[in-house]
């Protein structure tokens, strides 16, 4: 079963911008963008290995959401995790969503185990 | 020596100067080294330098940069430079050389280009001390030297480089007069009419002038030297320069028995032939087609006969075009073709704005049809369009040509009409239709490109504008859209975009992007809004939209590091710290186990703080009445000072208190890229001012300016702007450039390309800043007006908002947990980020990476 864990108030997330989050010890980047959709994925950059997605600048390339990594630029498809300037390289995407008022994120594993 | 070896022949190239080079360049290129070893025997210790760009080593420009040798070239297997090492004798029997050092050397060739020497007329007391001539760097620099605390100067002689010596005496601090023996200015290029409106130009330069004067004898008197004159008062000078006239260096050929012309100069023919065989001369110490030709072009045209010649071909020279243009800051004067109306029948058209100090007149054939000439003073902005038209028909109404208000280059005479013939460099003797060939054959896509491809534009540099015309044009037709688009998002540029948002006052992101923008934005057109929101306005950078714009140093205040630490910076205005505040710093770094070094930029960087720690680190500094300072952001980094005359011996000025006075009033402002600035308290630079974007430097009567200087990736020395100007002028100087740059520059360009691809150079900025020739000046005062009225400080600002303050935590649900990622290990008694393999078991990426699309769908709020 996927396992929903409560993450803060929907408002408390700004838009445009990400926050991180630590679930069940793992770190997840999660972010809103201006049309109000939600997006999770690891904090953890695979460039720099430093853990600082959730800080980059999220914007668009054609239709696809984005973020940027802070640190040396690349840029990950915020739905699927690739990164669209390295094609072997992805993020781990996991599930988030507004249940209440109230944002929730499921691990990508347990997800999978569900 | 191999029998390959012996089949190779000897070119002896006498003199290394701009001539000597040309040919040896071309000999590389054109493979004559394949068969041929070129031996170059130079007379100076320098290789050869750009001796028309000579008067810029007193603008700042130095004798590497003068340089006309490209890295490496002579480590060609071929070429054998020997600097220093005059030839003082040629046999043509034996055909050898012998130069000072004793070196003998065979040759199958030889190339005389010795040049020329400065003439000085003979008369008593026209050498010793105090006396000089302008010809070489060595020149310049014993100019230099005499001047050094020296208050008047004379220049003998009123051409040409008589009057690019009077402006370099005046940039020295020199009173200057300019003695001429004709009865006006530049007596060959200009007649009666322009040498009066030239004269006026000059003398508002500062430069006195005297016509009709001769010179009769030079007497050393106590106070320094008395100039005698035929008729008039005597002039008492510190120094005298003779620029009045050249002679052609043609001893040598002389002693060897080599034909010489009457007035001078080694007789050569079509060849470039002199009268013994296999000698050759070119440049300014040949006689050919007639003449000695006192420029530049006809040597380099020359040069290329010669090689040619050696390579079996048949090129021939038989004149050149004496088409000349003064490099004189701001001073236009520029002759072409047969100024002087010496054709039979031809017209004159006429138009003078005494004014305006313009006088222009182009020379026509009787049926006023054909262009042959003109001269144009005061403004010569028309001159690379009209050199060109020279002997070709001209497009309607010859009137157009010299009347303003039709505009510089009105319609039919611009880029685009110019016969594919007509050359358009006459340096380089470059053709239209080849630079035309260079963008769409050669591939050229720049100006740039072009000039390093064809030459054209390298040497004097007054083809530079035309030759980009040209190459806009091409790409034009080549339907190659030159995109200096921001990124996907806006097709404007980043000084497109800035105009746009300060006219049409647009004060949000959304407001930007819906007027001018598509789609959602990115990584690089964000923080630019951002930063020119920012510029404009001076608002806090985190509020409302702008939060989310900001590239992630500015979003946390701080620089973020590899490790997802932070750096904080404090301010220390001009590098100047009390004791106090240093023990301040030391404290908070001890209080929250922050690395510390001394940073390049005269401050202290604190490393290693998570992102909770930041309002705590701000607060403490806040409370000391220091603040966090910029080390991020596209904004002004730190000005650089030395202690200067308050302690030091030698300074003359206080630079640490214009080093804290600029540092603090320019802080915060947003611009397009970081800007650093310096203040040195003499010429010894301690402060290595002109490595910055705006460098200061103390002089005994005040402050030298230096703009758009760089360290880092491309390291250029800042060009000199103002002399011995006074704090004011210094402050409203920067003021006016630095918000012209945050005006007009590109995205993350700095002060230094930024100047260099102004079109019209620094000349063109100095008119903007001081003349205001754009009629900007009020709006960029007023700018920075309301930039220092409004700078806040963004840190104290924070902490005084509980809703700004909130993002700063490492995590959104769980405010009070560290970052469990970062880990340092102990170097040198201070903490550093642990390496990979130092890291204590954390959370990390356990998953697999891979993709999700499959459970992504239906699952997403
Ligand atoms: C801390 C410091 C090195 C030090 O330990 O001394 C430093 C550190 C960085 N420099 Fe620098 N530079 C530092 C002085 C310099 C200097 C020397 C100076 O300012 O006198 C230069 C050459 C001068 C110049 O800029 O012309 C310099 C030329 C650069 C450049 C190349 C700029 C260029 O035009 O080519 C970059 C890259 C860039 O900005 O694009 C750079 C970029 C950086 C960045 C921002 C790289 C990055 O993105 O992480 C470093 C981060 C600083 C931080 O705190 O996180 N740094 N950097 C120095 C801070 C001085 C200060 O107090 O503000
Ligand atoms: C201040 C200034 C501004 C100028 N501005 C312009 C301009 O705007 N446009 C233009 O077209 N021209 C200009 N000129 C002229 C231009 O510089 C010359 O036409 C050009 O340099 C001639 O080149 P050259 O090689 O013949 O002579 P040079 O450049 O004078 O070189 C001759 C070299 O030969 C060396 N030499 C002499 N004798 C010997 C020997 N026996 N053995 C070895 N070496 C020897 C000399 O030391 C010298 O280095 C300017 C000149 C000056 C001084
Ligand atoms: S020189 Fe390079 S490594 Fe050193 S501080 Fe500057 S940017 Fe960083
Ligand atoms: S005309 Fe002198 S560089 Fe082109």
């Amino acid at each position: 079963m996927t396992q929903w864990r409560s993450i803060c108030p929907a408002a408390r997330l700004p838009v445009e911008r990400g926050v991180a989050a630590l679930v069940d010890g793992e770190q997840v980047a999660v972010f809103r963008t201006s049309d109000d959709r939600l997006h999770a994925v690891s904090n953890h950059d695979p460039f720099s290995g430093a853990m600082v997605i959730s800080r980059g600048i999220v914007g668009s390339r054609g239709e696809r959401h984005t973020v940027a990594s802070p640190v040396f630029k690349q840029v990950f498809d915020l739905e699927t995790g690739q990164c669209l300037d390295d094609p072997a390289v992805s993020l781990v995407v996991h599930l988030v969503r507004v249940h209440d008022g109230v944002v929730e994120v499921a691990l990508e594993a347990q997800a999978l185990s569900a | 020596m191999t029998p390959s070896s012996q089949a190779r022949r000897t070119l002896v190239v006498v003199g290394h100067g701009m001539v000597g080079h040309r040919l040896v360049e071309l000999a590389v290129e054109k493979g004559l080294t394949d068969t041929w070893d070129v031996v170059v025997h130079a007379g100076e210790a320098l290789p050869a330098y750009d001796r028309v760009g000579l008067s810029s080593f007193f603008r700042g420009t130095t004798a590497d940069e003068l340089c006309l040798v490209t890295d490496g070239f002579f480590d060609h297997a071929a070429l054998d430079l020997r600097l220093s090492d005059p030839v003082v004798s040629v046999d043509v029997d034996t055909r050898t050389v012998t130069a000072a050092s004793g070196r003998v050397t065979g040759y199958d060739a030889l190339v005389l280009a010795t040049g020329s020497t400065a003439f000085v007329p003979p008369l008593p007391g026209a050498t010793g001390p105090g006396r000089f001539v302008y010809r070489t760097l060595d020149d310049l620099e014993r100019i230099q030297a005499a001047s050094v605390g020296r208050r008047t100067g004379a220049v003998v002689g009123g051409g040409l480089l008589g009057l690019e010596a009077a402006d370099a005496l005046r940039s020295l601090g020199l009173e200057t007069t300019v003695v001429e023996f004709a009865p006006r200015l530049m007596p060959v290029q200009v007649d009666e009419a322009g040498g009066q409106a030239l004269r006026r130009l000059v003398e508002d330069l500062g430069v006195a002038v005297r016509t009709s004067s001769v010179t009769q004898v030079i007497e050393t008197t106590d106070a320094g030297l008395r100039m005698v004159f035929s008729d008039g008062d005597p002039l008492d000078v510190d120094l005298v320069v003779f620029s009045a006239g050249i002679r052609p260096d043609d001893a040598l050929a002389r002693a060897a028995g080599l034909m010489t012309a009457e007035r001078g100069g080694v007789l050569v023919d079509d060849a470039c032939a002199a009268s013994a065989p296999d000698v050759y001369a070119v440049g300014e110490c040949a006689s050919a087609a007639g003449r000695c030709w006192g420029l530049v072009a006809p040597g380099y045209d020359q040069a290329a006969v010669v090689v040619d010649r050696l390579r079996g071909g048949g090129r021939a020279f038989t004149g050149a075009d004496l088409s000349t243009k003064l490099k004189l800051m701001g001073i236009d004067v520029a002759s072409f073709g047969d100024a002087h109306a010496e054709t039979p029948g031809a017209l004159e058209l006429v138009w003078a704005d005494p004014v305006a100090g313009v006088y222009k007149k182009l020379v026509v054939s009787d049926d006023a049809r054909t262009l042959l000439g003109g001269m144009l003073v005061g403004d010569a902005s028309a001159y690379p369009v009209l050199r060109p038209l020279v002997g070709a028909q001209i497009p309607g109404n010859p009137a157009d040509l010299v009347l303003p208000e039709r505009g510089v280059a009105p319609v039919g005479i611009g880029a685009a009409a110019l016969p594919p013939t007509a050359q358009v460099c006459s340096c380089r003797d470059v053709t239209k239709a080849q630079i035309c060939a260079a963008v769409s054959e050669g591939g050229c896509r720049d100006l740039r490109a072009v000039k390093a491809c064809t030459g054209a534009g390298t040497v004097c540099g007054s083809c530079v504008g035309l030759v980009n015309d040209l190459v806009t044009t091409e790409l034009d037709v080549l339907g190659v859209v030159v995109s200096n688009a921001l990124c996907e998002h806006f097709d404007l540029s980043r000084a497109e975009l800035f105009e746009v948002v300060r006219v049409k006052g647009l004060a949000t992101w959304s407001a930007v992007l819906a007027e001018h923008g598509r789609g959602r934005g990115c990584d690089i057109c964000k923080p630019t809004v951002a930063s020119i929101l920012a510029s404009i306005d001076g608002q806090y950078v985190l509020d409302g939209e702008r939060g989310g714009l900001q590239d992630t140093n500015d979003h946390m205040l701080a620089n973020m590091q590899k490790d997802g630490t932070y750096s904080v910076v404090p301010r220390i205005p001009g590098g100047e710290v009390t004791p106090g505040n240093l023990i301040v710093i030391g404290q908070v770094a001890q209080d929250f186990g922050l690395y510390t070094k001394i940073t390049g930029g005269q401050r202290i960087d604190l490393f290693g703080a998570r992102v909770e720690q930041l309002p705590l680190i701000w607060k403490r500094l806040v409370d000391a009445g220091m603040e966090s300072g910029h080390a991020y952001g596209k904004s002004l980094r730190t000005v650089k000072s030395c202690v200067g005359q308050t302690w030091c011996r030698f300074g003359v000025q206080d630079s640490t208190s214009l080093a804290i006075e600029l540092e603090l009033r320019y802080r915060g402002l947003r611009s397009p890229h970081k800007v650093k600035m310096a203040v040195s308290g003499c010429a010894r630079e301690c402060a290595e001012a002109r490595s910055k974007d705006f460098g200061v430097i103390a002089t005994e009567n005040g402050w030298n300016l230096y703009v758009g200087g760089n360290g880092g990736f491309r390291p250029r020395h800042a060009d000199l702007f103002l002399q011995d100007v006074d704090t004011e002028t210094v402050v409203r100087t920067i003021d006016r450039v630095l918000m012209l740059y945050v005006f007009t520059a590109d995205r993350l360009q700095r002060t230094a390309p930024w100047v260099e691809a102004m079109e019209g150079g620094i000349e063109h900025l100095r008119a903007v800043v001081m003349d205001d020739s754009l009629g900007l000046c009020a709006e960029l005062d007023a700018a920075m007006v309301r930039h220092v009225a409004t700078y806040s400080d963004e840190w104290a600002d924070t902490l005084a908002d509980p809703e700004r303050l909130a993002r700063f935590t490492s995590f959104v649900n769980a405010p009070d947990v560290a970052d469990p990622s970062i880990a340092f290990v102990q170097e040198r008694g201070q903490i550093r980020p642990a390496r990979p393999d130092e890291k204590p078991l954390v959370a990390g990426p356990t998953l697999p990476v891979r993709h999700l699309d499959r459970i992504v769908e239906g699952v997403r709020a």
